[in-house]
């Protein structure tokens, strides 16, 4: 089941930056789409019962979710405000150029 | 000699680190020297890793948590020829980078663009050794997110805004597919390092797990790779991107894209796919063909050098996928060589392209018609890497089209002379054109066809200041010595079967995991070598010929006489290049259509075929 929600939001993610006619709605898109591997990761490493990786007053051998899926998730988060805030900037300055946030409106290159 | 191994990550990120943290005491030029300094001793670190692998491989586990029984704990980087060639050429690309924006921006730039490049050069470097799954997946992010930002250096001004939030967009994309791959491979196998998925996976056929997440991996990779139908940010990213940090798009970090492809390839999924070896060659080859031949027919029709360099970089990587498809060593060792001196090459021309703008202000062929007379050497420059382009012997990148060429005929495709001869004549005659119009005043006038092509223009003039003097030597020094390399790696004895024999061991998937789960020493599979030959070779001149041709046509096409010409208009190829250019729309939502279509069909042929 989480896989579904993992798929279906990484689809709608899509179709959200598909769709968008906002730069900063579109990066809440992205935000949408990156989401879905945060669900996938958490899954993979969940286990039914167990606790939190942390062996301080636990038993080594307690049962506990695995930690590295964890750890990947954090450096994910990190990634994904790093690339959210630098979007934001840019969509910032978009704004500030062309009074406008239309993917549309603003482009002057093509072909 | 364990120790240099993370050092050519090491030292740029911590020079980096240092910069940003204390900016306020160091002056321009101490940021420049530091940055050169650190340039060049990534790039003697990077050698000096090159000559200490050899043969073989070099396995470094950071914290020393090496492998117990089979099982790797830490994470690794794992060095072959391969990696550290490609780290070389990071390094050698960023010197001259470094060595080109010595005059080009004005007083104004700051410590965030050396700092920036700097933080690059650590990441794409990074990304060559990683051993590492998920570290590959960190490395690329970096190089990204570095990337987007040095896109949109410029923020002042709105071409570079679109171009970087069009390219930030798509990566992002590719980025988090890749990224849902490894949690897929992650949930199957429990390991990240690439030797051990490999073993782990390797045993059995594929599954519909395996395929997703192989399609899910690869196509991430491929949209940085630049590949049809995921390409369509590239020309937008290089056009407004400032030009040293175009030498390293264009040179090294769109290749490092399908240099990731490969690496995943052969070190995990050649195991489950090697049975269906064929169904996959077919896919990647028909790929392969479409981003060669469409890069090469929208390189001809630009007229912002900039961006017309930027296609022909889409349709060299349509080559190199399609030597990637074959599977093959000699292949895949062509490849190797074609990327070298492809990245000498194209950094040369970008180097010649921002001379053009630091002269004279300007990267439009119109607007720069008949205005660098004055300026030989750089026209020389472009005469010379139209020349590379045209695979013309002894330029390297010809030695490197011939050993696809050779492995392809064997494999049964004799079409392939064609095509690289195709993606050659166009592309060599595009720069031809400019060259002639830019440097001579040649061909007849013609409006931009698109309007936003001058916008653009009038945009780039903010980078540096208009009409200097003369050419400082610290930008022409770097192009002359980039295209005595590609001209050079062309001439070196027995390149090419070093090249094979490295593919080989790239390709070697149980000698892989055996060097890094086992520590077993690194042999060289036994692999029959193409003989070296440069005699015979025509083709290259031929690609020449008809890249003349296609110069002479666009700059006297209205000498020809009428009827011809209606003839012409008849097959109605203009219309046709027309919508061509329509679908480029600039528009990101599009390039996002377009990737969703592409991951779609690409998943759906993968899982036909690879069942």
């Amino acid at each position: 089941m989480p896989f579904v929600l993992a798929g279906w939001l990484f689809v709608v993610g899509l179709y959200g930056i598909v769709s968008s006619r906002n730069f900063i709605h579109m990066v809440m898109c992205m935000g949408v789409l990156q989401s879905s591997t945060y669900v996938l990761l958490l899954e993979v490493g969940y286990k039914a019962g167990g606790t939190a990786p942390i062996f301080f007053d636990t038993q080594p051998s307690a049962k506990a979710v695995d930690p590295v899926v964890q750890a990947l998730t954090l450096t994910d988060v990190v990634v994904g405000v790093t690339v959210a805030a630098l979007l934001m900037a840019l969509a910032v300055q978009t704004h500030k150029r062309t009074g406008s946030v239309d993917p549309t409106d603003t482009r002057i290159m093509a072909g | 000699m364990h120790w240099l191994v993370p050092l050519p990550v090491f030292v740029p990120l911590t020079v980096a680190a240092t910069m940003a943290a204390g900016s306020f005491v160091f002056g321009r030029r101490v940021a420049d020297v530091l940055a050169l300094l650190t340039a060049v001793a990534t790039a003697a670190l990077c050698i000096a890793i090159l000559i200490h692998v050899g043969s073989g491989r070099d396995v470094y586990w950071f914290g020393g948590w090496k492998p117990v029984k089979g099982v790797a704990l830490g994470i690794s980087f794992t060095v072959d020829t391969f990696g550290a060639g490609t780290a070389t050429l990071v390094a050698v690309l960023m010197v001259a980078a470094f060595s080109f924006s010595w005059h080009f921006f004005d007083e104004t730039v700051e410590h965030r663009f050396t700092i920036l490049m700097l933080v690059f050069l650590g990441a794409m470097v990074g990304f060559s050794l990683s051993g590492d799954l998920f570290n590959m997946f960190v490395f690329f992010e970096v190089m990204g997110v570095a990337a987007y930002a040095l896109t949109g250096y410029k923020v002042e001004t709105r071409a570079p805004l679109q171009g970087a939030l069009n390219f930030a967009i798509s990566n992002s994309v590719g980025g988090y597919m890749v990224l849902l791959g490894i949690g897929l491979v992650y949930a199957r196998t429990g390991a990240l390092n690439l030797a051990q998925i490999g073993r782990a996976i390797g045993g059995h056929g594929p599954d519909g797990l395996i395929i997703v997440a192989f399609t899910l991996i690869f196509i991430g990779f491929l949209v940085k790779a630049a590949v049809v139908p995921f390409h369509f940010w590239l020309a937008d990213a290089h056009a407004v991107a400032p030009t040293p940090v175009c030498i390293l798009f264009s040179g090294v970090m769109v290749e490092l894209g399908l240099y990731g492809a490969a690496r995943v390839y052969w070190t995990v999924f050649a195991g489950p796919f090697g049975a269906h070896g064929d169904a996959l060659s077919h896919v990647l080859l028909g790929l392969g063909v479409l981003t060669a031949v469409l890069g090469a027919v929208m390189c001809f029709l630009q007229q912002h050098i900039k961006r017309l360099l930027a296609y022909s970089t889409v349709s060299h990587l349509g080559l190199f996928l399609v030597g990637f498809a074959l599977l093959d060593h000699s292949a895949l060792g062509g490849v190797a060589i074609y990327v070298m001196t492809h990245g000498a090459m194209k950094g040369a021309l970008f180097i010649g392209a921002g001379i053009l703008l630091h002269r004279l202000g300007s990267v439009d062929e119109e607007a720069l018609r008949g205005r660098a007379r004055h300026m030989p050497w750089t026209g020389l420059l472009f005469v010379f890497g139209a020349l590379a382009l045209a695979e013309v012997p002894p330029f390297g990148t010809g030695l490197g089209a011939d050993l696809i060429e050779d492995a392809g005929s064997k494999a049964g495709y004799h079409w392939m002379p064609w095509l690289f001869g195709l993606v050659a004549a166009l592309t060599a005659g595009a720069v031809l054109r400019a060259t002639a119009r830019v440097f001579l005043g040649l061909g007849p006038r013609e409006v931009s066809r698109f309007s936003a092509d001058g916008e653009s223009q009038e945009e780039d003039e903010s980078e540096t200041q208009e009409d200097r003097g003369r050419t400082p030597k610290s930008m022409f020094i770097p192009a002359a010595v980039l295209l005595a390399a590609c001209l050079g790696l062309g001439l070196v004895p027995g390149l090419a079967g070093r090249a094979e024999h490295a593919a080989v061991r790239f390709q070697d998937q149980h000698g892989y995991a055996a060097t890094v789960l086992d520590r077993a020493k690194a042999t060289t599979p036994p692999a029959e070598v193409s003989p070296a030959k440069w005699g015979g070779r025509l083709y290259g001149l031929g690609a020449l010929g008809g890249a003349l041709a296609l110069a002479a046509y666009a700059l006297f096409r209205n000498q020809i006489p009428e009827q011809v010409r209606r003839a012409g208009r008849a097959l109605s190829l203009g219309s046709a290049f027309v919508g061509l250019r329509r679908i480029h729309s600039g528009d990101v939502s599009d390039y996002i259509a377009w990737l969703t279509l592409g991951i779609a069909s690409v998943g759906g042929l993968f899982s036909l075929v690879l069942r």
